[in-house]
């Protein structure tokens, strides 16, 4: 189990080179080896969606992934959605609407909604619902979420 | 009023406003940081070994496999450290009551799947999980009574020797003659209700990191808690640390919703291993974990019922409550915390005469039952709100009718219940009125119709209640606990930069207080909101604080923070009116800045900040005051806060799964400080009370195993499971409390469980079921269905 294994990642545009165990967890890598703590575990078996980044610009969860599994991948995580003082589309409307509470499952949420903004049609609430339906919140209710991506949804127009 | 006080009445106020959170930003980004985010240099990480059994006596604890591994610092049982630590004892003044004591690590016995046995301390988590694989832990199974009517009997097998019995809380609440009732009321109506085990489940586990200082010998322990003050009381007794050598710190927290709000063993554990080690030391639940040692919540079976006179009026109500409080008594809230509020509660917010609750506690080998959003509400609206549903039906009488007759109303306030809980004015028949306007109840009725006449199962249902939140000192949070949780501090000060800082006791957790608070001061400071930092959960930062918790704290803090805020205000003007040579009242501020009326001079808070602490002279020596103000505030009394939930659901005839089409709240939470977060809570409350009612279910197996350990097992709600929420706030005559507020943070989840139950019930009317147990889970309606079917045909 020792036999550490070198890959090579992109993390929001950042190449990084290290030698890692097979068994780490992808989620594990991204928080302790690289130090970057926004991506969260909620579950650890995949149910939560909490771990969710994006692997060549679709969602995984990061809890599912080790991470010798994305050696030479392209990976974006919260972090690279945009600073605290430099919010990205996704995180102002996530503020603007008040779609966190407490703010542990966000991150998840946020790459997740990254990705079907870029994939799927989110046409009515009902397709905002379903898409969302990956990811545990147990703060917001839901609703506050749903009309935060309604928003970009309806700024992004339709899918070409 | 001069056209000067007018002008500062026009301004507008941040209370009321929906000010954008100040926790965001960093929540948003990836920097807020959570217990498991750190990483001090050297820290050390624990793995524990956990009962595999319900109840068993421990005979041998075998390591020898787990010596070499690589990684391995250091491997610990109960034996190992019990001369370092002291049990933390959950005392109560409450009669015939046993306080299990606590320890970090099971002693001698286990007593529910899940208890921490050994501890295991590696330089990594990978490597203390592969340890705590290689120990091998012998048992000596003993028998126990799983099932709390099985625990209930006096010969059942008992879990704590010491207690005697596994009934550990026992009490009666008696008004009237409800017997005499009973006999010669015209209608009774009765049910055996089963609120199932529900588990909190934040979407953050449990995580300790203790830090040891070898300089001060003082322990800092950083913990997802929303009682770090009370953390940091029990365990400066059990480690034998003096409060200033212990620091409790609840940096960004997970959501708790209850589960975060008690000790927990690892939390004594990773305080004395770091101590013990001289390094910091951290744990980390996983889900598995969490969902096996947690505190759980609710689990309660009640037998109850209801007499009705010929108009609807409510006679008299009897109820019989078992209380599975699993195997401890949770500190410090104790076993009665629960299920005790059931009875107490159970009369809710009507004019009822004659009462007699009864309520056991029972030890069963689970892991304790805590608090949990609503606290023994929402089992205690559940019955009572389907009793009255049965009395309307038994009658002929719409449901909403039945409870306009009943809910104690204008000039009854105070009104006392039969069981001694007291309402202050509250809005109670404006809540009910409310939902059914913004829902149109009528119109709903006419929808209800017309889908029956096609055959479809669809039904509305009604829930009222009423909560006590902001509790002072007058009366306990938790039945007889002797714990002082009617009081918090805000420490507010201006510095020699005129920075000003803010400091709390309560523990935010996803509740927004940062800004709520901050909204609280800057309109009574008159200073710019931008400009104060709210701190908090922290033990170190007030004198003593029990935290967040039971609706208190924009109650309690908020009002902590007005006092405070209003004395460092008076402090400000004095010193701004020997700098400006005019007299204090000439003077008015807002945002920062003091002007006097009638000429024009002007000082920031900044200046007066600067002329106080670094000119010397700029104030005479015997008129110079500090710019710090520290309140403490203690409601008494706690205020009553209200609500009426209407749900509108769907049984699919072909799934039996319920879908919630429409749920409108109509609630009276007095003065709201942030309309958003307000809305926010109800909605993320509702939700909760919809996985209650239709979802979450800890199954436990007769052999005392969990079988719902994980969240594919467990199910929490869904988008796709929760409607929209429709929101009616009533704000009737304000608490008597400082600034007006009634806590609102758990009472969604109390009414919507019952709101459902009695939509489900209504919509299968047609077929006579009743439900009375939750979940309502697609698999208990079929069943509820298939036996009625049965019985038809029979008959």
């Amino acid at each position: 189990m020792n036999h550490a294994v070198e890959i090579s990642v992109g993390v929001n545009g950042v190449a990084h080179r290290r030698a890692v165990e097979p068994r780490t967890l992808l989620s594990d890598f991204l928080r302790h080896e690289l130090g970057l703590t926004g991506t969260h575990v909620g579950c650890e078996h995949g149910v939560c969606g909490a771990c969710t980044v994006l692997l060549d610009g679709r969602s995984a969860r990061s809890c599912l992934t080790l991470a010798v599994q994305v050696d030479g991948v392209e990976i974006e995580t919260i972090e690279g959605q945009g600073a605290g003082d430099d919010l990205g589309p996704i995180q102002a409307a996530f503020r603007e609407h008040h779609a966190l509470q407490c703010g542990f499952c966000t991150p998840g949420f946020i790459m997740t909604i990254a990705d079907m903004l870029a994939h799927y049609p989110l046409e009515n609430d009902e397709q905002i619902r379903d898409a969302l339906s990956g990811n545990i919140c147990r703060c917001t209710g839901y609703q506050n979420i749903v009309a935060a991506v309604r928003q970009l949804a309806q700024e992004r127009g339709p899918l070409p | 009023m001069s056209k000067a006080d007018l002008s500062v009445e026009l301004r507008p106020k941040l209370v009321g406003a929906r000010v954008r959170r100040t926790e965001d930003r960093r929540l948003l980004s990836g920097t807020g940081q959570f217990v498991d985010d750190m990483a001090p240099p050297g820290v050390v990480h624990v793995a524990l070994v956990r009962s595999d059994q319900p109840h068993a006596r421990i005979l041998n604890i075998d390591v020898s496999a787990a010596m070499d591994v690589p990684g391995l610092v250091a491997i610990f049982d109960a034996a190992d450290l019990e001369d370092e630590v002291t049990p933390a004892i959950p005392t109560s003044r409450m009669a015939g009551y046993y306080a299990t004591p606590y320890w970090p690590l099971a002693r001698g016995k286990v007593r529910y799947v899940g208890e921490p046995v050994v501890a295991v301390v590696a330089d990594s988590r990978y490597a203390a999980e592969d340890i705590a694989g290689l120990i091998t832990i012998e048992y000596e199974p003993l028998p126990a009574a799983i099932r709390q009517v099985d625990a209930v009997r006096d010969d059942a097998p008992l879990l704590h020797e010491e207690a005697g019995s596994n009934v550990i809380v026992a009490r009666t609440f008696e008004r009237g003659d409800v017997d005499r009732i009973m006999r010669e009321a015209p209608l009774v109506v009765k049910g055996h209700f089963r609120m199932t085990r529900k588990a909190p489940t934040a979407m953050e586990c449990r995580a300790y990191l203790a830090e040891y200082d070898r300089r001060r010998r003082a322990l800092t322990l950083h913990s997802a808690s929303n009682i770090p003050g009370l953390v940091r009381d029990v365990l400066a007794k059990s480690l034998d640390l003096p409060g200033n050598r212990l620091r409790v710190v609840a940096p960004d927290v997970g959501g708790s919703f209850g589960g975060k709000g008690s000790l927990y063993h690892e939390e004594m554990l990773v305080c004395l291993l770091a101590r013990k080690l001289e390094r910091p030391v951290k744990y980390t639940a996983d889900r598995l974990e969490e969902l096996t040692s947690a505190s759980q919540a609710f689990d309660e079976m009640i037998e109850a019922e209801l007499a009705v006179d010929q108009e609807g009026r409510f006679l008299g109500l009897r109820a019989d409550v078992i209380g599975d409080v699993g195997a401890y008594s949770i500190y410090p809230w104790t076993a009665a915390l629960e299920p005790v509020q059931v009875v107490s509660f159970m009369p809710g917010p009507y004019r009822l005469e004659h009462y007699r609750g009864r309520v056991r506690g029972v030890l069963t080998p689970k892991p304790p039952t805590g608090p949990y959003r609503g606290v023994g509400r929402p089992s205690s609206t559940f019955a009572m709100e389907r009793l009255v549903d049965m009395a309307a039906r038994g009658l002929g009488m719409d449901p909403a009718e039945i409870r306009r007759r009943n809910l104690v109303g204008e000039g009854e306030f105070p009104y006392r219940t039969a069981s001694g809980v007291i309402w202050d004015q509250s809005a109670f028949h404006e809540c009910l009125e409310g939902a059914c306007k913004a829902a149109d109840y009528p119109a709903l009725r006419r929808w209800q119709e017309e889908a029956r006449a096609q055959g479809r199962w669809v039904g509305l249902g009604f829930a009222s209640y009423a909560e006590l939140t902001g509790i002072g000192s007058r009366i306990a949070v938790a039945p007889g606990m002797p714990i002082n949780t009617g009081t918090e501090t805000s420490v507010i000060a201006i510095d020699s930069t005129g920075a000003i800082t803010a400091n709390f006791g309560i523990a935010s957790h996803g509740q927004g207080l940062e800004t709520t608070l901050a909204q609280v001061i800057a309109d009574e400071l008159c200073c710019a909101i931008d400009d104060v930092e709210v701190r908090h959960g922290d033990s170190a930062i007030v004198p003593q604080s029990s935290g967040t918790y039971a609706s208190r704290s924009a109650v309690l803090a908020g009002g902590a923070a007005t006092r405070s805020a209003h004395a460092l205000k008076a402090k400000v003007l004095r010193a701004a009116a020997r700098l400006m040579d005019v007299p204090v009242d000439d003077l008015d501020a807002h945002g920062g800045i003091i002007r006097a009326r009638g000429s024009n001079a002007v000082l920031t808070f900044r200046e007066v900040a600067d002329a106080v602490y670094n000119r010397m002279g700029a104030i005479p020596r015997e008129s110079r005051e500090d710019l710090v103000a520290s309140e403490t505030y203690d409601p008494y009394f706690g205020t009553a806060c209200s609500s009426t939930h209407l749900a509108a659901v769907e049984v699919d005839r072909q799934t039996f799964g319920v879908k919630v089409h429409r749920f409108v709240v109509a609630e009276d939470c007095g003065r709201i400080i942030n309309p958003m977060i307000v809305d926010g809570q109800v909605q993320g409350a509702v939700a909760q009370g919809i996985g209650a009612a239709l979802l979450e279910e800890m199954v436990h197996g007769d052999d005392g195993q969990l079988l719902t350990a994980s969240l594919a097992d467990y199910l929490l709600p869904l988008a796709s499971d929760v409607p929209d929420i429709g929101i009616v706030h009533i704000e009737a005559e304000l608490p008597n409390n400082v600034g007006g507020f009634r806590g609102m943070g758990e009472g969604g989840t109390i009414g919507a469980p019952a709101a459902i139950a009695n939509a489900i019930t209504d919509a299968l009317a047609p077929l006579g079921i009743e439900i009375e147990t939750l979940p309502a889970t697609p698999e208990r309606i079929f069943r509820l269905v298939m036996e009625k079917a049965k019985q038809l045909q029979e008959g």
